[in-house]
C-alpha cells in the first residue's frame, strides 16, 4: 500500500484524500518511508523534517474531518529546494557559509504552501547558491540521478527533480535562473516549469541573479505542475518585481491540453537550438514529439532567433555580475559562518570577512563572484556588462519576432542526457553548455516547461521537450506541454518513469 | 581579448573580499581566462542604438500604502548572528591600528 501511494500523482492523491481512500498522515508516512529507503543512494534531501511533516499531515486530516480543507492539495506532501527560506527549518543553499542557518521567516511561496495545508517533507539538495547544472557544486555532496546513480540529476535543482523522480515526494518547489528547474526535469524524466518572470513571488528566495530568478513547480505530470503553480503564483506586495495581474487558468489549460488536441496551435521550432553538440538520441525524441503534435493538429513553422547563439555569453556576464553583488551580504557579521584568519592576533572585520568567504564558498561560487567583479569593474563595465544588457534586448526582440509567427516555441530542453558525475566538474565551460536551450527564456522573462520526450537510443536515459510561450501566457506552456505528455505517454503505454530502475530493491526496472 | 592574469585575479579577489591561496589562484586564473575568452564573443553584437535591458519585465515606481506591519523581533533578527551582544550584532574591530 505504502509503495502504491508514492507512485500516485499529486492530483490522484488529492482525489484519494477527498474520497477518504487515504489520509494525509498515511501518505506523508509513505513518502517518509520511501525517503528512508532510497535517499541514502539518491541524496535528494539535505534535511528531512519527519516530525514536522507528520504534525502538518495530522492537522490536515483534522481539517478534512471538520470539512475545512484549505486547498485542493491540502494534505499532499511537498519538498522544498534549500534556496527558499523556511522558518525554523535549516536553509543552507547548498553552501557551508549558511550551514545550520534557521531562517526567522518563510519565503512567500513557502507561506502559501503551508497556508494551503501541504506538509513539508524537507529541503532538497542543490548546487551551491544555485550555481551549476549537476548538483555537484553542493557543499554537502552531489545528488544522484535515479535513472543511473552514477550520473548527474541536473542542476541546480537536482535534489527537487530527483526527489520527485525517485517517488520520494509527489511535488517539489524549484527555482530557475538559467534552467535549474527545466534541465533537471529533462535529465530525470520529470516535469518542471519556469513561470513568467514576476509571476511567482521571489520574497524569501535567496537571490542568485535577481533579474533572472524564478520559483516554479517540479512534478511528475503537467497537471500537478499546474495545480502547484496556481497555488504559489500571483502578486506579492513584498516582491517589488511581482506582476500585479491575475494568473491565467493553468489547471484548465493543462486539462484542455490533456485531450491531446492541438488544432489551430502554431508551434515554432527554433532553428538555432539544434545542430553541433546536440546528442542524436535527444534530437530523435524531439523530432518524434514534434511529429506527434503535428498529428494532433498543430501547425509547425521553423523560426529563427539569431541572437540566441549569444545567449550563453550574455548570461555568463549578467549572472556573475548580479551574483557577485548579491553574495556580498555573506559578510560573517549578521548570519552564517564566521571564520577567524589563522595567525592573526586581533583580526579586523575585513580580514574576518575574507577568511570566512574563502572557507565558506566553494570553487564555482568563487569563480562566478570573481568573474562578476571583473565584469563590473570600471574600464570593463561597458565592454562586458553593458554589452550583455544590450544583447539581452536583442534576445527579447528575437522572441517577439518568433512569437509573431508561432503561439509557442519548442526545442529539446538540454542538448544531452545526464552525464557521469565528475565528468565536467572542473571544466566550467562544458558545464555551462547544458543550459544552452534554457537560458534565453530567463533573459527574456518568458515562461517555459520541460516534459519528458522519451529515452535516448544511445544510453536509454531520459530527454526533455521544452515549450516556451510569451510573457504572461503561462497557460500556453501548460496546454501544449499537457498535449505532448498525453500523446507521448500513449505511445509509451504509460509514464516514462515506469521504466526507471526500482531503487528500493536495487534491481533494474523493466525496460 | 585581454587575458586575465594571476595578479588580476588576486586583485579581484581582494575587491570581492575572498582570501585565495596560491593553489586557488593557480587553479582559477586559467579557468577564468577560458570563460572570459568565450563570453567576449558578444562584443560588437549590439550597436550603440540598442537600449540595455536590466529587467525582463520593466516595472517602474512600484508603490504600496504606507501601513505599519509587524516585522522581525530583535531576537529573530539576531538569531542567526555569529555573535550578538546587548541586542546588537557583535563584529570584529572595524578600524586599523593607524586609525
Amino acid at each position: 500500500m505504502s509503495a502504491d501511494l508514492t507512485r500516485r500523482t499529486a492530483a490522484e492523491l488529492a482525489d484519494d484524500l477527498a474520497s477518504g481512500a487515504t489520509t494525509s498522515v498515511a501518505l506523508t508516512q509513505a513518502h517518509l518511508d520511501r525517503i528512508a529507503a532510497v535517499d541514502g543512494a539518491v541524496h535528494a534531501f539535505l534535511h528531512v523534517d519527519a516530525e514536522g511533516a507528520l504534525a502538518q499531515a495530522a492537522a490536515s486530516d483534522e481539517r478534512r474531518a471538520e470539512g475545512a480543507t484549505r486547498s485542493a492539495l491540502d494534505g499532499v506532501p511537498i519538498a522544498v529546494k534549500d534556496v527558499l527560506a523556511t522558518e525554523g527549518l535549516p536553509t543552507t543553499c547548498g553552501s557551508k557559509i549558511l550551514e545550520g542557518w534557521l531562517p526567522p521567516y518563510d519565503a512567500t511561496v513557502v507561506a502559501k504552501v503551508k497556508a494551503a495545508g501541504l506538509p513539508i517533507l524537507g529541503k532538497t539538495n542543490m548546487d551551491e547558491f544555485a550555481m551549476g547544472s549537476s548538483t555537484e557544486h553542493s557543499a554537502y555532496g552531489a545528488t544522484h540521478n535515479p535513472w543511473d546513480l552514477d550520473r548527474i540529476p541536473g542542476g541546480s535543482g537536482g535534489g527537487s527533480a530527483a526527489a520527485v523522480a525517485a517517488f520520494e515526494a509527489p511535488l517539489a518547489l524549484g527555482t530557475d535562473t538559467g534552467g535549474s528547474i527545466r534541465q533537471p526535469g529533462a535529465v530525470t524524466g520529470t516535469v518542471g516549469v519556469k513561470p513568467t518572470y514576476g509571476g511567482v513571488s521571489r520574497y524569501g528566495l535567496v537571490a542568485l541573479a535577481n533579474s533572472l530568478d524564478q520559483v516554479g513547480p517540479v512534478t511528475r505530470t503537467v497537471l500537478d505542475s499546474a495545480l502547484l503553480h496556481e497555488l504559489i503564483g500571483g502578486h506579492d506586495p513584498r516582491d517589488s518585481t511581482s506582476v500585479d495581474q491575475p494568473l491565467p487558468s493553468l489547471v484548465e489549460a493543462a486539462r484542455r491540453g490533456a485531450t491531446g488536441d492541438l488544432s489551430g496551435v502554431r508551434i515554432g521550432v527554433v532553428k538555432e537550438l539544434a545542430g553541433e553538440g546536440w546528442q542524436p538520441g535527444v534530437m530523435a525524441r524531439f523530432t518524434e514529439a514534434v511529429d506527434l503534435m503535428v498529428g494532433a493538429g498543430a501547425e509547425v513553422v521553423e523560426v529563427s532567433c539569431p541572437t540566441f547563439v549569444h545567449a550563453l555569453a550574455t548570461y555568463y556576464l549578467i549572472l556573475p555580475a548580479e551574483a557577485s553583488s548579491n553574495l556580498a551580504k555573506f559578510d560573517a557579521m549578521r548570519y552564517g559562518l564566521r571564520v577567524l584568519p589563522e595567525g592573526v592576533a586581533s583580526p579586523s572585520a575585513e580580514e574576518v570577512m575574507r577568511a570566512t568567504r574563502d572557507a565558506g564558498f566553494g570553487d564555482e561560487v568563487k569563480r562566478r563572484i570573481i568573474l562578476g567583479t571583473y565584469a563590473l569593474s570600471s574600464g570593463y563595465y561597458d565592454a562586458y556588462y553593458g554589452q550583455a544588457q544590450k544583447v539581452r534586448t536583442l534576445i527579447t526582440r528575437d522572441f517577439d519576432a518568433a512569437f509573431a509567427q508561432a503561439d509557442v516555441l519548442v526545442s529539446p530542453t538540454a542538448p544531452t542526457t545526464a552525464f557521469k558525475l565528475g565528468e565536467k566538474l572542473d571544466d566550467p565551460l562544458a558545464m555551462y553548455l547544458n543550459d544552452l536551450a534554457t537560458i534565453p527564456a530567463n533573459l527574456a522573462g518568458v515562461p517555459g516547461i520541460s516534459v519528458p520526450s522519451g529515452l535516448a537510443d544511445e544510453d536509454g536515459l531520459p530527454a526533455g521537450l521544452q515549450v516556451l510561450a510569451p510573457a504572461l501566457a503561462d497557460d500556453r506552456v501548460y496546454r501544449v506541454g499537457a498535449a505532448a505528455e498525453t500523446l507521448l505517454t500513449s505511445t509509451w503505454g504509460g509514464s516514462l518513469l515506469d521504466r526507471a530502475p526500482d531503487l528500493s530493491t536495487g534491481s533494474e526496472g523493466p525496460r | 581579448m585581454p587575458e586575465i592574469t594571476r595578479d588580476e585575479v588576486a586583485h579581484l579577489a581582494t575587491l570581492a573580499r575572498i582570501d585565495l591561496d596560491d593553489a586557488e589562484l593557480d587553479h582559477l586564473a586559467p579557468q577564468l581566462s577560458v570563460i572570459l575568452e568565450s563570453v567576449a564573443s558578444i562584443s560588437g553584437v549590439a550597436g550603440d542604438d540598442v537600449p540595455p535591458t536590466s529587467h525582463a519585465l520593466p516595472l517602474t515606481n512600484v508603490f504600496r500604502d504606507d501601513v505599519v506591519v509587524p516585522g522581525l523581533t530583535p531576537e529573530q533578527a539576531l538569531s542567526g548572528a555569529p555573535r550578538a551582544e546587548q541586542q546588537r550584532f557583535a563584529v570584529p574591530r572595524i578600524l586599523g591600528d593607524e586609525q
